[in-house]
């Protein structure tokens, strides 16, 4: 991993520990009350904090995930840094792509 | 050199390590899915609640907890890292970070426990 | 007189093909893990071959792997490593292996010299002596890493450069933090570009094995977190590309 990768990673780190604890707290919540899709939806439906707050969520971790992924095919697994990092990429982008599906799912339609 | 060292891979802070990095491996992997399920939502909510019947069994129930499990414990080996990597050395705060990083996890373990 | 007990040996002959062989040794009181080798290597294998040099602690030489662990052999004493009576001693990890217990440092040093901790002078003779507190935090800071006598333990026990072949490693990357500290030092904007690029200090996961292993209770995981701070800025302020 180098400097650029590195910064990446920790600032996309740190700037997630508040989420992943709202995160949490939404978990407990919501399994507490044992919230049907209905009432998931009838939360999330239209709120543009909801959208603002996962939007970013999924943003940061689809980069923190990658480049973690990367890191351990580096030095687990035969691949080489190079394979690793576009492997690192592909998870990126599905991770993007089914993040932000999801956002739009829960909060548009 | 410490004379009480354990065997150097079994140390705290190589296991907080590698706890750290697998619990987040088990994370990148369970994270499509997750996204997945929630983007079932897409034409309304049936198919969502649909899977939230199904989850609704105790072994899902109890991996949905080891889930959490491992999302406070990658939060708190993080913790570990960005303190180390950017405060002052302190000998003893690994050891407490450590302590701490367990007891909270169990901690949020049993809570989730409890909910079911 | 009784004869001494005897102590049971697995020492590492050959190559990487070869494999651990067993020596029966006279106990000694006070009798060390070098004590041993030597005794085998005298008086029954001549054909043995390790390193060793000022056997007190003070050269680094003699490290080897002793029941799994890299340690000094010359200051581990039997008593405390074959408790359970036994022993096994094996050559440094990661690192080629020439002989028995006899590894090739090479590479070892050759990393010393891609993470350039090479001292680049500021200024010439013809100068006043440079005046350099002793107690400012820079120096502080290049003091607490500066006894290393690259004996190559931390690098035998870091994970990392076990599953990272380009890793610079733990003492390579402590010897360039001192030299980054050293106010008198002209060679920093290339030596921090070396240490950001991949394989340097930010494939350190903080294991800290270095660490513990350290027989100066030197904290290459500390430098190395120093280092981290200090590329990051520097590449924030765009002073390194990445």
């Amino acid at each position: 991993m180098n400097v650029r990768l590195y910064v990446w990673q920790r600032a996309t780190a740190a700037l997630m520990v508040p989420f992943v604890l709202v995160h949490i707290a939404v978990i407990f919540y919501a399994t507490r009350q044992q919230m049907t899709a209905a009432d998931i939806l009838s939360r999330t439906h239209g709120s543009a904090a909801w959208a603002a707050f996962y939007t970013v969520f999924v943003a940061a971790v689809s980069i923190h995930a990658a480049i973690g992924v990367r890191n351990i095919l580096s030095e687990w697994s035969p691949l080489g840094h190079r394979a690793a990092g576009w492997c690192a990429v592909f998870l990126g982008i599905v991770l993007a792509l089914l993040g932000f599906h999801a956002v739009i799912a829960l909060v548009l339609t | 050199m410490s004379a009480l060292g354990t065997k150097h891979r079994g140390s705290a802070l190589w296991l907080a390590a590698m706890i750290h990095r697998l619990s987040g491996l088990a994370l990148a992997i369970f994270l499509p899915i997750h996204f997945f399920v929630l983007g079932l939502s897409f034409h309304g909510g049936a198919k969502l609640d649909e899977f939230l019947r199904w989850s609704d069994q105790p072994l899902v129930k109890f991996a949905e907890g080891g889930l959490v499990f491992l999302l406070t414990i990658h939060l708190l080996g993080g913790l570990r890292v960005l303190v180390i990597e950017n405060f002052d050395w302190h000998d003893g705060q690994k050891r407490l970070a450590m302590f701490g990083a367990t007891v909270s996890a169990v901690v949020a373990f049993i809570f989730l426990v409890r909910m079911f | 007189m009784s004869t001494p007990a005897q102590l049971s040996v697995s020492l590492w002959r050959g190559g990487n093909d070869g494999r651990y062989e067993s020596y029966s040794v006279p106990r000694r009181e006070s009798q060390t893990v070098l004590d041993v080798v030597t005794y085998v290597q005298r008086h029954i294998d001549q054909t043995l071959s390790y390193r060793f040099a000022c056997r007190v602690g003070m050269c680094g030489s003699c490290a080897m792997t002793v029941n799994g662990r890299p340690r000094w052999t010359c200051r581990t004493h039997v008593a405390k490593v074959a408790a359970s009576g036994s022993l096994t001693i094996g050559p440094l990890e990661n690192l080629p292996l020439i002989k028995d217990l006899a590894t090739d440092m090479a590479p070892f040093f050759e990393k010393w010299q891609q993470a350039k901790g090479v001292f680049a002078p500021s200024q010439t003779r013809a100068e006043p002596m440079a005046r350099i507190r002793p107690d400012s935090a820079p120096r502080v800071a290049a003091n607490a890493a500066i006894e290393c006598i690259n004996c190559g333990v931390c690098y035998a026990a870091c994970d990392t450069v076990r599953w990272n072949s380009g890793y610079l490693g733990p003492a390579a990357l402590n010897r360039a933090w001192t030299l980054v500290n050293d106010e008198r030092d002209a060679g920093n904007p290339s030596r921090l570009a070396a240490i950001a690029a991949s394989g340097g200090c930010h494939s350190c996961h903080s294991h800290q094995s270095c660490q513990e292993h350290c027989p100066l209770a030197l904290n290459p995981t500390a430098s190395i977190a120093g280092l981290k701070r200090r590329t990051a800025v520097a590449y924030l302020k765009g002073e390194i590309k990445a």
